[in-house]
């Protein structure tokens, strides 16, 4: 007798979706990812320097915390990413895709060198504060403000339209920095107010960068709770979820896009600020770099949880400062660090995956 | 009117560039796959074309023209599969996020290029500027005779053979999408993967076709740029991102038809450059200008979002993964 049944072939590994992992296998998850990244790396800085991996990654712990000011460089671009990461955090909870937050730290040192260049004279310094922190954070909630106006009343594509609104912030800060170049002809503002300091950051407990650490470190905790415990938060983490349901629920969801983008670009504007003055007191279109993008997968890595956010900003800025450690004692090219923090990104972006499905091999799942 | 032709050649060489890109990234968001890493793929693949040919070059006394013109192509869209690669197996595969990937994509590939860019001669032992002359010119040759007809020749021809490549490309796609079963198919998996699945196409490897092929010619952009636009060096500006980011707002303006990027990336070209033959601009006004191109972007934007017509949105499942037993 023949076999009169075909057999469905069952697919060699299935995915299903897992409920939810528990938290100390999900981290292990992660720190291998990390760990393979690592391994990656080490393999292409082999290839390129055909320098012993491991003595590349002493050179890199050097570069990061070789002295007591490289920690605090380290430390101010850790804030710097950090405050970006945080401003992210509500826009992105509600799958509000604001891939303009470079843009929005441009307004917002913008606004802020022009109170130095302009108002520097005319204020005293307490209330000149005052005004930049205001006007910052005025000018970063308009832009992210706009995109969420017209994603509210007609659907606009956010994601498009953030990332559009980049290019004309950068376009402005071009126009400004060659209307307030100087010295005349070198088409850079130069740093702002060299000599009276007017405007900078006081050095707090004798550390100039105490002060960011300060800002950005309260912002950090406030948004965590904002988002936690506030009952705007929870409208965010459901209209995040599902617009519908949202509605359903009787939340006015234009007036929560609308309101959370005001956050979302006034914090991003307040990082404009303390880019600006308390960090390189000059502007330039590189004052938000490629900050903005890599504060987004940073805020996507951290699930929103702004706390989280601390740990991966502090990864990836010492990877990064690592990496021009390297590139500058081989003479290299200071982008090696995009490359490593591009591989990096990747293995990590891909160990989502493991925590959110579970394979199933051969036939065990069939039912 | 020596001004009018020399602004059209300047935007025909730019808009090729970014038409490259555009018309790589619709075959990618027909699939609905939203690839940010436009930049990026460029990036790798110019460097990837400059590296194959700059090593051929170095290694022989009189290089062959058209190993070289073959060693460019082939390593310039190798290369930028690679890259389309890695971002389809992280979220067709792995399902993460695309806009991050993208992103992440765009980091990596920014690093590879520009790393390589200023460290390849070095590396090879070398001083100087990276260059590949023999490359360049045939990459640069004009046709004989129709480059020599005066203006009409000025305006029409004075292009190297891949800014007439680009548009074949481009119409090839509107065929293939409007016309042929697989270009359907192919839509059908970026409007709704759940009902393409059910009805027996192939989903993931519709998703990996069009992510891999969308990424080898956005990546010509990259060889073209390198090649053609540059003249076979590398500039360590950062156009070639600024360019990248115009080809995905191109994708916008031409609502995602392959015909309307032809005259559309001219259309940039003339936005981008127009501060430039525009009398009596200063140097900071001139910045304003050069922002035209993406507010003419944003409009346009706005503009298809309020009249919500079908044919003019994007594909609907763009920007999110499919995983079949999700309900």
């Amino acid at each position: 007798m023949a076999k009169s049944v075909k057999h469905h072939r069952e697919p060699l590994v299935r995915i299903a979706k897992r409920d939810t992992m528990p938290l100390a296998k999900a981290i292990a998850v992660r720190a291998i990812a990390i760990a393979l990244s690592l391994v990656v790396c080490a393999v292409v800085i082999y290839a390129i320097t055909k320098m012993n991996p491991l003595k590349v990654y002493a050179t890199m712990f050097e570069g990061a915390f070789g002295s007591k000011r490289r920690i605090w460089m380290l430390v101010r671009d850790v804030m710097m990413m950090l405050c970006i990461g945080v401003a992210l955090a509500p826009a992105f909870k509600m799958r509000f895709w604001n891939i303009g937050a470079a843009g929005q730290v441009l307004v917002g040192g913008i606004a802020t060198a022009a109170c130095m260049i302009y108002l520097g004279d005319v204020l005293p310094t307490p209330v000149l504060f005052l005004v930049m922190i205001v006007t910052s954070c005025v000018c970063g909630a308009i832009w992210g403000m706009i995109p969420a106006i017209f994603k509210s009343r007609f659907n606009t594509n956010e994601t498009l339209f953030t990332l559009m609104m980049n290019y004309v912030a950068i376009q402005i800060t071009a126009y400004c920095v060659s209307l307030w170049e100087n010295p005349y002809g070198s088409n850079t503002v130069g740093i702002i107010n060299s000599q009276s300091k007017i405007g900078w950051f006081p050095a707090l407990f004798g550390e100039q960068y105490m002060l960011n650490v300060i800002i950005v470190s309260v912002l950090t905790i406030a948004m965590f709770f904002y988002l936690r415990s506030s009952k705007h938060g929870y409208e965010i983490s459901v209209v995040g979820e599902s617009e519908n349901t949202a509605r359903y629920a009787g939340i006015n969801v234009s007036k929560v896009f609308i309101r959370t983008m005001i956050i979302s670009g006034a914090v991003a504007g307040l990082a404009g600020f303390i880019a600006v003055s308390g960090v390189s007191h000059t502007i330039s279109t590189d004052t938000a770099g490629g900050r903005g993008f890599t504060a987004i997968i940073v805020a996507w890595l951290a699930k929103f949880n702004t706390i989280t956010m601390v740990l991966i900003s502090f990864l990836i800025i010492f990877l990064e400062k690592g990496a021009i450690e390297i590139a500058s004692k081989f003479q290299l090219s200071e982008y090696a660090s995009k490359i490593i923090t591009g591989i990096i990104l990747f293995f990590i972006l891909g160990s989502e995956f493991f925590i959110n499905y579970k394979l199933i091999i051969g036939k065990k799942g069939a039912k | 009117m020596d001004m009018i032709v020399t602004l059209i050649q300047a935007a025909v060489a730019f808009g090729t560039v970014i038409m490259f890109g555009c018309v790589g990234e619709i075959l990618t968001e027909k699939s609905g796959s939203l690839n940010l890493g436009v930049p990026g793929i460029m990036y790798i693949g110019g460097i990837a074309s400059l590296a194959g040919t700059f090593l051929y070059e170095r290694s022989t006394e009189n290089p062959n023209t058209f190993i070289c013109l073959v060693l460019a192509l082939v390593c310039g869209i190798v290369g930028s599969m690679i890259g389309g690669l890695i971002f389809g197996f992280l979220t067709i595969t792995l399902r993460a996020n695309q806009n991050v990937c993208g992103l992440a994509l765009t980091i990596f590939g920014t690093g590879i290029g520009n790393f390589f860019g200023g460290s390849l001669n070095k590396l090879a032992g070398g001083v100087g500027q990276i260059s590949v002359p023999t490359t360049s010119a045939a990459f640069r040759a004009r046709i004989p005779f129709l480059s020599d007809l005066g203006v009409f020749g000025d305006i029409f021809f004075q292009y190297g053979w891949m800014v007439f490549a680009v548009i074949v490309i481009a119409i090839m796609l509107h065929f293939f999408l409007n016309r042929t079963n697989t270009g359907l198919n192919l839509r059908a998996v970026g409007e709704n993967p759940a009902t393409a699945d059910a009805a027996g196409i192939n989903v993931t490897k519709y998703q990996y076709l069009s992510v891999c092929i969308g990424a080898a010619i956005t990546g010509l952009g990259g060889v073209y740029y390198v090649m053609d636009y540059i003249k076979g060096t590398w500039a360590n500006d950062g156009s070639i991102e600024k360019l990248g980011w115009l080809a995905l707002a191109l994708v916008i303006f031409t609502t995602w038809k392959p015909l309307n990027s032809i005259w559309g990336a001219y259309v940039f070209g003339v936005l981008y450059w127009a501060y430039y033959y525009i009398p009596g601009l200063t140097r900071s006004s001139q910045e304003l200008f050069k922002m035209l191109p993406y507010v003419v972007t944003i409009i346009v934007l706005v503009f298809i979002s309020v009249r919500n017509k079908k044919e003019n949105l994007g594909p609907a499942h763009l920007g999110r993964s499919y995983f079949r037993e999700e309900r």
